[in-house]
């Protein structure tokens, strides 16, 4: 099946989201659809499910316009989409999530479930997904959900697949376990429509490539001539370097020390197993590792977010095992959280309150017990210019800001204040390119000013990009360490030690 | 663009655009005034449909809503009346939207109002000797003081173990009620020569002086009305401008993003219900001494329940609060008159209020039903 958006056109009040958008999906073939957050590639996708009509502009399904009037209209004439966020109950099984709302009835009107299972086993096969069709949504790892939300629409017969992000949520083996799938739907038939920030990605996988900017197509190509470069340019507008560019790094005093560090979870497994590790200033240290191998709990330890077994932690020559996060902030240690949704800001506070969230009781912002508004928004605002945090007004809620200008503003509230240790955990996830060159940059002149840097990512680029030194942990423990100095540790090395090969050069 | 430093005349200029304020949305005005206007209409002439169900005849109907009108704002004893009501009710309110605000679901206003109301009229009547100045002001404190730690046990429980505060303020209300009725026993407490559990009076110079008794001694309005007004500016002040209202805001809308700020979770939970305890025990107290002038079993008259539905249509914002509570006053008086003049049940009231606060939950079904004076909503939202 064929799909064509012939001058599609959707406007929001005075704002464009799609601007005369022409793009060709064609069976068997991959299109990577590549765009910065805010490009309008969410508005496009949503008027292909039907969920928004355009306003200009016509969707043709093998040569015919067809006309779509709500949310159903695109999985019934076979688009099918495969969000970022899993839409799964966790406690029904593959077969049921597969089913649900299209259930295979019985003579009486009941749920067929030996039915649905034969069904679901057959797609399965069909496409070696590999799913097992009785267990538990909430027992399956990330990677396997995927697949779930893939056969959902297979199931519901799409010829046409819109993967959004699909590989956000992957380890790098995961992301060509996926690839492989993306390959047999393609060679079934299927067309598939790839979105994503990832240039690499993008790369390997499209037959044809399309980017989107400001609501209009701004470049399409062929991924054999093509270079993230030149993709980056066109998302952006502009050149934009990938390798942060830094002097050697001038390590000074250790500024964080951690020895013998342990932390168990409420089972008593080791969650940290004896992990040490320096950080010195005027240097970047990088960790590596597939997600959830420890980091998360080493960042809450060196960060005070939970207390551990034991072990002891020295924060530039004192000694902060058990101190609060408060105290550890109050002494110099700035930390960019993982998930700045969760925990980095309030979406319901105005960008000021925000840029306050964890110094709004200095002596700085205070008048007595209370805050002196005035100080907090002035300062806000300077942020706000030095870091390109780009909003309207300081008073607007903090949600309402695209994901890279959240994280500006995230990280304009960590690095602008006297710091000597930089905490970094995940800095530039679900950032868009133009920032995350921005962020890379605050960080190395954060090293340059002499604090210690330590940047905790499962994007392996990223690491090696940064670090002056890195680090690698799998299953809760430091297991290798390599010198990096002007970009020289092995890659491949740093990749094996990931998944858990037990070498790794002594520094 | 980041490589070139910008000009300190263009980041002047920058930050002045930046720190304009935003004026407020059509949205958030159709949102804070428009819904709630509409909702209490919704329910008033869902009441008028009630009463048609129940047999009451049009005249009567017609004679029930001049009643509620008259006896809530069409006199100066009806305003008295209004505000004498609504003093308690804003005050409990006050607390329970504070905790709404920390993310506390606290139920217990009723008995932490009757163990602040009980403590402030033990007060009352045992520090007798000391003068007005002195002991009108410390009774008002000893009834939010214990108030403060009637709730703070749920704070506690909730800070150590996790107990949930719904289940523990509603089980430490029903604890309140027998507590009272026991308290009310004790000689110390009890009325010399009554049987039934009644307290001794508060003495006159605990008394909230009423203030318009000098054009008629019947207008009940009391001097509890400036320190509801005070708790309002208090409220406001501790919620929007102070430091530890920052954390209780923050705790509330986000608790992961608190504690990564270094807010101490145990910390702010028994202080935020702290102090709504204490203005819960506040209005008790404001209820003994300056209506009732003694305690008896449920003096509290479902108040402390009332405040949790004043908190919710205020938006658990000080000034909705207010609003909301005089509106809420203005209904209880105003159908105390319904009652007499037109023999309709007062029970019809606590109806209409139910209503109110279903209408102003579901503001959707408000804009259905009223389809103008809302502007109308994009399809499909957010770009």
């Amino acid at each position: 099946m064929d799909v064509e958006l012939r001058g599609l056109t959707k406007r929001f009040g005075s704002v464009v989201a799609n601007d005369h958008v022409d793009l060709q999906i064609r069976a068997g073939e991959v299109l990577g659809l590549l765009g910065e957050n805010g490009a309008g590639k969410s508005t496009m996708m949503n008027m292909l499910s039907g969920l928004y009509s355009p306003d200009e502009g016509e969707i043709l399904i093998d040569g015919k316009p067809v006309k779509f009037e709500g949310p159903g209209d695109g999985i019934e004439a076979g688009i099918g989409m495969v969000h970022q966020h899993f839409m799964l109950v966790p406690v029904m099984t593959v077969a049921e999530n597969v089913v649900l709302g299209v259930e295979p009835t019985g003579r009486f009107g009941h749920l067929d479930i030996k039915k649905a299972r034969a069904q679901v086993e057959e797609i399965n096969q069909k496409y070696r997904l590999h799913v097992p069709p009785d267990e538990l949504i909430e027992e399956l790892p990330v990677g396997i959900q995927q697949r779930v939300e893939i056969l959902k629409v297979l199931f519901r017969s799409a010829d046409v697949l819109i993967l959004d992000e699909p590989t956000a949520v992957l380890t790098p083996q995961e992301v060509h376990e996926f690839f492989g799938i993306v390959d047999t739907l393609k060679k079934a038939g299927k067309a598939i429509v790839f979105i994503t920030h990832k240039l690499h990605e993008v790369l390997e996988i499209s037959d044809r490539i399309s980017v989107l900017r400001q609501g209009r197509i701004t470049g399409e190509g062929d991924p054999k001539t093509l270079t993230e470069a030149d993709l980056a340019e066109m998302m952006v507008g502009r050149p934009v370097s990938f390798t942060t560019a830094k002097e050697p790094a001038k390590p000074g005093r250790t500024m964080l020390e951690m020895s013998d560090v342990t932390m168990l979870d409420e089972a008593d497994e080791m969650l940290l197993d004896h992990v040490s590790l320096t950080v010195r200033s005027g240097e970047v240290v990088g960790v590596a590792g597939v997600q959830g191998n420890g980091q998360t709990e080493l960042v809450e330890a060196i960060t005070g977010l939970e207390r551990v077994a034991s072990g002891k932690i020295v924060f530039d020559g004192d000694d902060i095992t058990t101190a609060s996060v408060r105290e550890r902030h109050k002494m110099g240690m700035a930390h960019i959280p993982e998930d700045r949704h969760k925990s980095g800001m309030v979406d319901s506070f105005t960008v000021a309150e925000n840029m306050v969230l964890n110094s709004y009781y200095s002596p700085y912002y205070s008048k007595g017990w209370a805050i002196d508004w005035q100080k907090v928004n002035e300062t806000a605002a300077r942020y706000c210019v030095e870091f390109d945090v780009r909003t309207p007004s300081v008073f607007l809620p903090g949600g309402a800001l695209s994901g890279g200008n959240q994280q500006k503003m995230v990280v304009a509230r960590e690095l602008e204040r006297e710091t000597k240790l930089v905490v970094a955990s995940q800095p530039t996830r679900g950032v868009d390119v133009g920032s995350i060159e921005y962020i890379h940059e605050r960080l190395i002149a954060s090293r340059d000013e002499g604090d210690g840097v330590l940047i905790v990512s499962s994007e392996l680029d990223e690491i090696m990009g940064l670090s002056d030194r890195i680090y690698v942990m799998y299953d809760g423990k430091i297991v290798a360490e390599f010198d990096n100095t002007g970009g020289k540790a092995d890659r491949n090395a740093v990749g094996l030690a990931m998944a858990g090969a037990h070498e790794g050069e002594a520094a | 663009m980041t490589d070139k430093r910008p000009d300190l005349k263009d980041v002047n200029e920058r930050m002045r655009g930046l720190l304009a304020r935003t004026t407020h949305g059509r949205d958030d005005f159709e949102d804070l005034v428009i819904v709630p206007v509409f909702a209490v209409i919704v329910a008033l002439i869902f009441g008028a449909l009630i009463m048609l169900a129940t047999a009451v005849d049009l005249p009567t109907i017609g004679r029930s809503f001049v009643a509620l009108a008259v006896g809530s704002v069409g006199s100066l004893s009806a305003w008295s009346e209004t505000l004498t009501a609504s003093i308690p009710l804003v005050l409990a309110g006050l607390g329970l939207g504070l905790g709404f605000r920390a993310g506390l679901f606290n139920i217990g206003a009723e008995g932490q109002l009757l163990m602040g109301g009980l403590a402030a009229v033990v007060a009352g009547f045992s520090l007798d000797f000391l003068p007005m100045v002195l002991h009108l002001p410390l009774t008002l404190l000893v009834g939010a003081l214990v108030g403060a730690l009637y709730a703070a046990i749920a704070g506690f429980l909730k800070a150590t173990t996790g107990a949930h505060e719904v289940i523990s303020t509603i089980m430490l209300n029903l604890i309140s009620f027998r507590l009272l009725d026991w308290f009310l026993r004790q000689p110390f407490i009890q009325r010399e020569g009554r049987s039934d559990p009644i307290s001794k009076d508060v003495p006159p110079s605990a008394e909230l002086p009423r203030i318009l008794d000098f054009i008629d001694v019947n207008l009940r309005l009391h001097a509890g009305i400036f320190v509801m007004l005070a708790a309002v500016a208090l409220v406001y002040w501790m919620l929007f401008r102070s430091k530890i209202g920052f954390a209780f805001r923050a705790s509330g809308e986000n608790p992961d993003a608190a504690n990564y700020a270094g807010m101490k979770a145990a910390f702010i939970i028994v202080l935020a219900m702290g102090t709504a305890g204490a203005l819960a025990g506040l209005a008790g107290a404001t209820q003994v001494q300056g209506v009732l002038g003694r305690a008896s079993p449920g003096f509290s008259a479902g108040i402390g329940f009332d405040a949790i539905a004043v908190a919710l249509l205020g938006r658990s914002h000080p000034v909705g609060i207010l609003f909301a509570g005089i509106l809420f006053g203005a209904l209880e008086a105003g159908g105390r008159q319904m009652q007499v003049d037109a023999g309709v049940s007062i029970d019809l009231i606590g109806i209409i209020q139910a209503l109110i606060i279903i209408f102003i939950a579901a503001p959707l079904l408000v804009r259905s039903i009223f389809p103008w004076g809302f502007r109308k909503r994009r399809k499909g939202g957010e770009a």
